[in-house]
C-alpha cells in the first residue's frame, strides 16, 4: 500500500470529482448526490489507510511525495505528513462525508454546491499535507474561491456582505505571509518548509516575519481583534458552509502557527509570546461574554468558536513561558498537545452544533433563540444529541471538549497562575452560554405552534448525530489514540523551538 | 545586407507583405465573403509563428542584422510568438463583435497587421531609430483603429485624444533620444551601453535625456501620472479595439522598456530605478483605488490595466535578469487574461449595444454557466488569487522587487492587490449571487466559444503548470 501516492489521491480525487460533478451534474441530476457521497467515503477510507500506515514513533515526515513543480525557483510539489497534520487530515475527510450527507436536501444547483465542497476538501487536504511553502500558500489562498461562492450563492439574506468581508479579511491577512515567505526564500534559497525550519535568521527579521505570519493566521483562527468576519460568515453561510468553516477552516490558522510561526521564527515567538497569550486571554474571556449576549444561535456558536480557538493559541504559546519557568523541556509539550486536541475536538463539537442548528433551521427557518422553546417535548431524540454537544462545548468531563481545555489550563498553571485563572473562566462562561441556550431552546413549555409541529430526526440526521456523538464521547473518554498520534511530533517541535536560530 | 540578414528578419518581411496582400485582396472580396479576409489574417499569424520558431535561438545567443539595428534573440522570439497567438485570439473575438456592429471591414485586419509589424519591430529593435519606427507604426495604426467606427462620437473623441497625447509622448521620447545621442554620440543601443560603461557623456544631459525617455515609456504603458489617455481610449474605442489595445501592445510596452532601459541605458540604472519606483507606486495605488469607483466595465478594466502596469514595472525596476523575466511573465499573463476578460464583454454585447455597464453581468452564471465560470477564472487571475496565472505573475514581480530591496513597495503592492480584489469580486458577485434580468442564454459563434474556452483554460493551466512558462521567460535573459 505504501507505494501508492495516498496523499495525492486524497487531494486530487475530490477535486477531480468536483470537476466531474460540475460538468455532468446538469445532465445526470440523479447521480449527483450518490457520486459526491461515494467520493467522500472513498477519500475517508483512504485517509484511514493513511492512519493505519502511519508510524507514530517518529517525528519525521511520512508518505512523502516530491516532484519538481517550478524548476526556476526550486519549488516542488512536495507532500508529506507528520503527527501534527495527520489528525487534521482525518478531520477534513470525515467532515467531508458529513457535509455531503448534511447537504442532501439542497435544491438550488446541488451539483455545484457539492462540487464546491469537494473542491474545498481537496484544497484543505493539500494545504495540511504541503511541505513546500509556496504550495502551501497556493492551497491556502485557493480555498477562498470555493468558500466565497458557497457563502455567496447558498447563504442567507446578508450573504454578499458576509462573503466579501470574509474574502477580503483573509486575503488581506495572507498577503503579508507571502511577502515573508518570499523574503525567506531570497535569504535561504529554498521554499521547502523543512529547510525553512533550519534557516538561521536574525532576531529583528524574525520579529517582522513572525508578525507577518501572525496576521495571516490570526485572521484565519480568528483571534481577537480580527475576528469580526467570522460571526457574519457563520450566520450567513448555509449549514454545510458553517460546518466546514468552524470544523476545518479555523484549524488552518492553528496549523499554520505550529507549522510556520513556531518552528521558523522561534526566537520571535518566544519574545512576543506575551502578545499572543494576551490576545488569546482576551478572546477567551471577553468573547465569552459576547457569546452570552447573543440572541441568534449561529452567532452564539460563532463567538463560542472564537473563544475556544483562544485556547488553541494560548496552548501553543505557553511552551515558552513553561521552559522559562521550569527550565525543562519535558513538560512544555503539554500546552501544544492540548491545543492540538482542542482543535480536533472543536472540529467535532462546533460541526455538531452547527448541524444541530441546521436541523432546527430546516424545519422552522429561524435561527433566533426566541423562536424556539420546549423543543425537547417534540424532538426528544434530537434534544438528547443537541444537549450532549452543547455540554461538550461547555467542557463537560467525559467529552472531547474537556480534554483539550483541561490540558491547556494545566499547562497554563505551569506558566503563570493568572493565565490559568483567566483561561478557567471559560469553564464558567462556556457553561453559562451553552446551558442557557439549551434551557431556552430545548426545555420549558412548547414555545409556539411551529415548535409544536416539529418532527424528530430523519434517518439522515440520525447518521450525522450518532457519528459526531460517538466521536465526541470517544475522544473524551479515551484520547490516547489521538495523543499518541501526535506525541513524537509535538516533542520534536518543542525541542526545536527552544533552540535559538539567531547566529 | 546579406541573404542571411534578410532571413533573420523573415517574419517581419512576411507580415509586412501579408498586410499589403490583405489590403489588396480585401478590395476584391465582397461583404458576404469577408470571412476570407479574416481567414487570410489568421493564416498570416500561423505562418509568422512557423517562420519565427524555425530559427528559435538557444538561450543566450544574440544575432544582429542591418548594422546592429535589428536584434534577433530569445527574448524577442518568445514575445513575438505570444503576440501572434494572442492576436489570433483577438481576431476571432473581434470578428463576432465587428459583425454585430456592422464594422466588419478589411481595414481592421490591415491596420492590426501593421500594428503587429510595429510591435515586432519594437521587440527586435537594436537602435533608437528602429524603436521609434516600430513605435510610430504601432501608434498610428492604433489611432486609426480607435476611430474605426467613424460615426461614433465617442470613438472619434477617443481617437483624437489618443492621437494628441500620443504624439506628445512620442515627441518627448524622441527628444530624450536626441539628448542621449548628444551625450553619447550614438543611436545604437549597444554602443550607448558601452559608452555609458566607459563613463562617457555629460551626466546632466544624460539625466535629462533619461527623464524624457522614461516619460515616453510610461505613457506607452499607461503608468500614473501619464495614464490619462487609458480610461478614455478604452471607453471610447469600439470593444474589439479596446480588446486589442489591452492585450498585445502590452508586450510591446515591455519590449520598449527593456530594450531602452536595459540594452541601452543600464549604465543609468540607479537613476531610472528611482523613477520607476515612483511610477509603479502611483500606478498601483491610483489604478486600484479609482477602479473601485467605476460602474462602466471598460473603464474599470482600464484602471485595472494601469495597476497591472504598476506591477509589471516592479519587475523591470529591479534591473536584474530575474526581474525582467518576472516582468515578461507578467506581461504575457496579463495580455492573455485581459483578452479573455474583454472577450466575455464582447460576448455579452448583443442587439447593437455594448455590455459596458457592470450590471449587465447580473446572473450570468444562470444564463451561461460555462462562460461565467471562465470569466470568474479571468477575474480571480487578475486579482492574483492562486492557482491562476495572475498569482504566479504577481509573486514573481514581488520577489524581484524584494530582491532589489524594495520592501515598502512590495507591501504597498500587496495592499493594492487586496483593494483591487474588491472590484473583481464585485463582478463575480453580480454574475453568481444576483438574479438575471432575463433568462435567455447569450449566444456566440462556435469558434468564438472555442477560443474563449481555450483562453480560460490557459489562464488556469498556465498557472497550475507555470513551471514551463517561467523557465521560458528565465531563459530569455540568460
Amino acid at each position: 500500500m505504501s507505494e501508492w501516492p495516498l496523499l495525492s489521491l486524497l487531494v486530487w480525487l475530490p477535486i477531480a470529482a468536483a470537476v466531474g460533478l460540475a460538468v455532468l451534474g446538469p445532465r445526470q441530476p440523479g447521480l449527483v448526490r450518490p457520486m459526491a457521497l461515494i467520493t467522500t467515503l472513498v477519500t475517508f477510507v483512504l485517509s484511514l489507510l493513511l492512519w493505519s500506515g502511519f508510524d507514530a514513533g517518529t517525528a519525521a515526515m511520512q508518505f512523502e511525495e516530491r516532484l519538481v513543480w517550478i524548476a526556476a525557483f526550486d519549488i516542488h510539489y512536495h507532500l508529506g505528513i507528520d503527527g501534527l497534520s495527520l489528525p487534521l487530515i482525518l478531520l477534513t475527510t470525515l467532515i467531508g462525508v458529513l457535509i455531503v450527507i448534511g447537504g442532501w436536501q439542497i435544491s438550488d444547483r446541488p451539483h455545484l454546491y457539492l462540487a464546491a465542497f469537494l473542491l474545498l476538501q481537496g484544497l484543505m487536504t493539500g494545504m495540511f499535507a504541503a511541505l513546500d511553502a509556496l504550495l502551501f500558500y497556493v492551497f491556502f489562498e485557493a480555498m477562498l474561491v470555493p468558500m466565497f461562492l458557497i457563502i455567496g450563492i447558498w447563504g442567507g439574506p446578508n450573504r454578499i456582505y458576509a462573503t466579501i468581508k470574509f474574502f477580503l479579511f483573509t486575503f488581506f491577512g495572507s498577503v503579508f505571509m507571502l511577502i515573508a515567505l518570499i523574503w525567506l526564500y531570497l535569504q535561504g534559497g529554498s521554499f521547502a518548509i523543512l529547510d525553512l525550519h533550519q534557516q538561521a535568521i536574525d532576531l529583528n527579521a524574525q520579529i517582522w516575519i513572525f508578525l507577518a505570519f501572525l496576521i495571516a493566521f490570526a485572521v484565519k483562527i480568528p483571534m481577537w481583534p480580527v475576528h469580526t468576519w467570522l460571526p457574519d460568515a457563520h450566520v450567513e453561510a448555509p449549514t454545510g458552509g458553517s460546518v466546514v468553516l468552524a470544523a476545518v477552516m479555523l484549524k488552518i490558522g492553528g496549523y499554520g502557527l505550529v507549522r510556520f510561526s513556531l518552528p521558523i521564527v522561534p526566537d520571535a515567538a518566544a519574545a512576543l509570546d506575551w502578545l499572543v497569550i494576551g490576545l488569546s486571554l482576551v478572546a477567551i474571556a471577553y468573547i465569552g461574554f459576547v457569546a452570552l449576549a447573543q440572541s441568534d444561535m449561529k452567532k452564539l456558536i460563532a463567538y463560542s468558536s472564537i473563544s475556544h480557538m483562544g485556547f488553541v493559541t494560548l496552548g501553543l504559546f505557553l511552551a515558552f513561558a513553561i521552559v522559562r519557568n521550569t527550565g525543562e523541556v519535558t513538560g512544555a509539550g503539554l500546552g501544544i498537545s492540548g491545543a492540538m486536541v482542542q482543535m480536533i475536538s472543536h472540529g467535532f463539537i462546533s460541526g455538531a452544533m452547527f448541524l444541530a442548528v441546521g436541523v432546527l433551521y430546516d424545519r422552522v427557518h429561524s435561527r433566533e433563540i426566541s423562536s424556539y422553546g420546549g423543543v425537547a417535548n417534540t424532538m426528544p431524540w434530537f434534544a438528547m444529541f443537541a444537549v450532549l454537544f452543547f455540554m461538550a462545548n461547555a467542557g463537560l468531563p467525559g467529552t472531547s471538549g474537556f480534554v483539550g481545555e483541561f490540558m491547556v489550563i494545566l499547562a497554563a498553571f505551569h506558566a503563570n497562575f493568572w493565565f490559568a485563572f483567566v483561561a478557567a473562566t471559560t469553564l464558567l462562561l462556556g457553561a453559562a452560554y451553552s446551558l442557557w441556550l439549551v434551557k431556552r431552546v430545548f426545555y420549558g413549555e412548547v414555545g409556539n405552534s411551529a415548535v409544536a409541529a416539529l418532527k424528530d430526526l430523519t434517518g439522515r440526521e440520525w447518521t450525522l448525530m450518532v457519528t459526531l456523538a460517538v466521536l465526541v464521547l470517544g475522544v473524551g473518554i479515551w484520547p490516547f489514540p489521538l495523543l499518541h498520534m501526535m506525541e513524537a511530533s509535538v516533542q520534536n517541535l518543542v525541542e526545536h523551538i527552544v533552540l535559538t536560530k539567531v547566529e | 545586407m546579406t541573404i542571411n540578414e534578410l532571413q533573420l528578419a523573415l517574419p517581419e518581411i512576411f507580415v509586412l507583405s501579408m498586410a499589403c496582400v490583405v489590403l489588396l485582396a480585401d478590395l476584391f472580396i465582397s461583404d458576404e465573403r469577408r470571412g476570407l479576409t479574416h481567414l487570410l489574417a489568421v493564416l498570416t499569424l500561423v505562418f509568422a509563428t512557423i517562420l519565427t520558431l524555425r530559427v528559435m535561438l538557444p538561450p543566450g545567443e544574440v544575432l544582429y542584422a542591418f548594422s546592429g539595428t535589428f536584434i534577433r534573440d530569445r527574448f524577442g522570439d518568445v514575445l513575438k510568438v505570444f503576440s501572434y497567438i494572442i492576436l489570433a485570439g483577438v481576431f476571432v473575438y473581434a470578428k463576432h463583435y465587428l459583425r454585430q456592429f456592422n464594422l466588419f471591414k478589411g481595414e481592421f485586419y490591415t491596420l492590426s497587421l501593421f500594428a503587429l509589424l510595429g510591435i515586432m519591430v519594437m521587440i527586435s529593435a537594436g537602435n533608437m531609430i528602429t524603436i521609434y519606427l516600430g513605435l510610430e507604426l504601432l501608434a498610428l495604426s492604433t489611432y486609426a483603429l480607435v476611430a474605426l467606427d467613424r460615426d461614433s462620437r465617442f470613438g472619434s473623441e477617443a481617437a483624437m485624444k489618443y492621437f494628441i497625447l500620443g504624439s506628445l509622448a512620442s515627441g518627448l521620447l524622441l527628444y530624450g533620444m536626441s539628448l542621449i545621442y548628444g551625450a553619447t554620440g550614438s543611436l545604437d543601443l549597444a554602443t550607448i551601453s558601452a559608452a555609458l560603461g566607459d563613463g562617457m557623456g555629460d551626466s546632466m544631459l544624460l539625466t535629462f535625456g533619461l527623464v524624457f525617455v522614461v516619460i515616453g515609456i510610461a505613457f506607452k504603458l499607461g503608468a500614473v501620472p501619464f495614464h490619462m489617455w487609458v480610461p478614455d481610449v478604452y471607453h471610447g474605442a469600439p470593444l474589439a479595439i479596446t480588446l486589442f489595445i489591452s492585450s498585445v501592445p502590452k508586450l510591446a510596452g515591455l519590449a520598449l522598456a527593456i530594450r531602452l532601459l536595459d540594452n541601452g541605458l543600464i549604465g543609468l540604472h540607479g537613476d531610472w530605478q528611482g523613477m520607476l519606483v515612483v511610477l509603479a507606486a502611483l500606478s498601483l495605488v491610483l489604478g486600484n483605488v479609482i477602479a473601485i469607483a467605476q460602474t462602466n466595465i471598460k473603464r474599470m478594466l482600464a484602471y485595472s490595466t494601469i495597476s497591472h502596469m504598476g506591477f509589471m514595472l516592479m519587475g523591470i525596476l529591479a534591473g536584474t535578469p530575474e526581474g525582467y523575466a518576472a516582468a515578461m511573465f507578467y506581461a504575457i499573463a496579463y495580455a492573455i487574461t485581459s483578452a479573455g476578460a474583454f472577450a466575455v464583454v464582447i460576448m455579452m454585447s448583443i442587439d447593437g449595444r455594448e455590455a459596458d455597464q457592470i450590471d449587465d453581468y447580473k446572473g450570468l452564471a444562470r444564463r451561461n454557466p460555462w462562460q461565467a465560470f471562465l470569466m470568474l477564472m479571468m477575474l480571480f487571475s487578475l486579482a492574483g488569487i492562486p492557482v491562476f496565472i495572475g498569482f504566479f505573475a504577481k509573486w514573481q514581480v514581488i520577489a524581484a522587487a524584494l530582491q532589489a530591496g524594495f520592501v515598502g513597495l512590495s507591501v504597498l503592492a500587496v495592499l493594492a492587490a487586496v483593494a483591487g480584489a474588491f472590484y473583481y469580486l464585485r463582478i463575480v458577485k453580480l454574475m453568481y449571487f444576483d438574479e438575471p434580468d432575463q433568462e435567455a442564454p447569450v449566444s456566440a459563434p462556435v469558434d468564438f466559444r472555442a477560443v474563449l474556452t481555450i483562453n480560460g483554460v490557459a489562464v488556469l493551466a498556465l498557472g497550475v503548470f507555470s513551471g514551463g512558462l517561467i523557465s521560458l521567460c528565465v531563459s530569455a535573459f540568460v
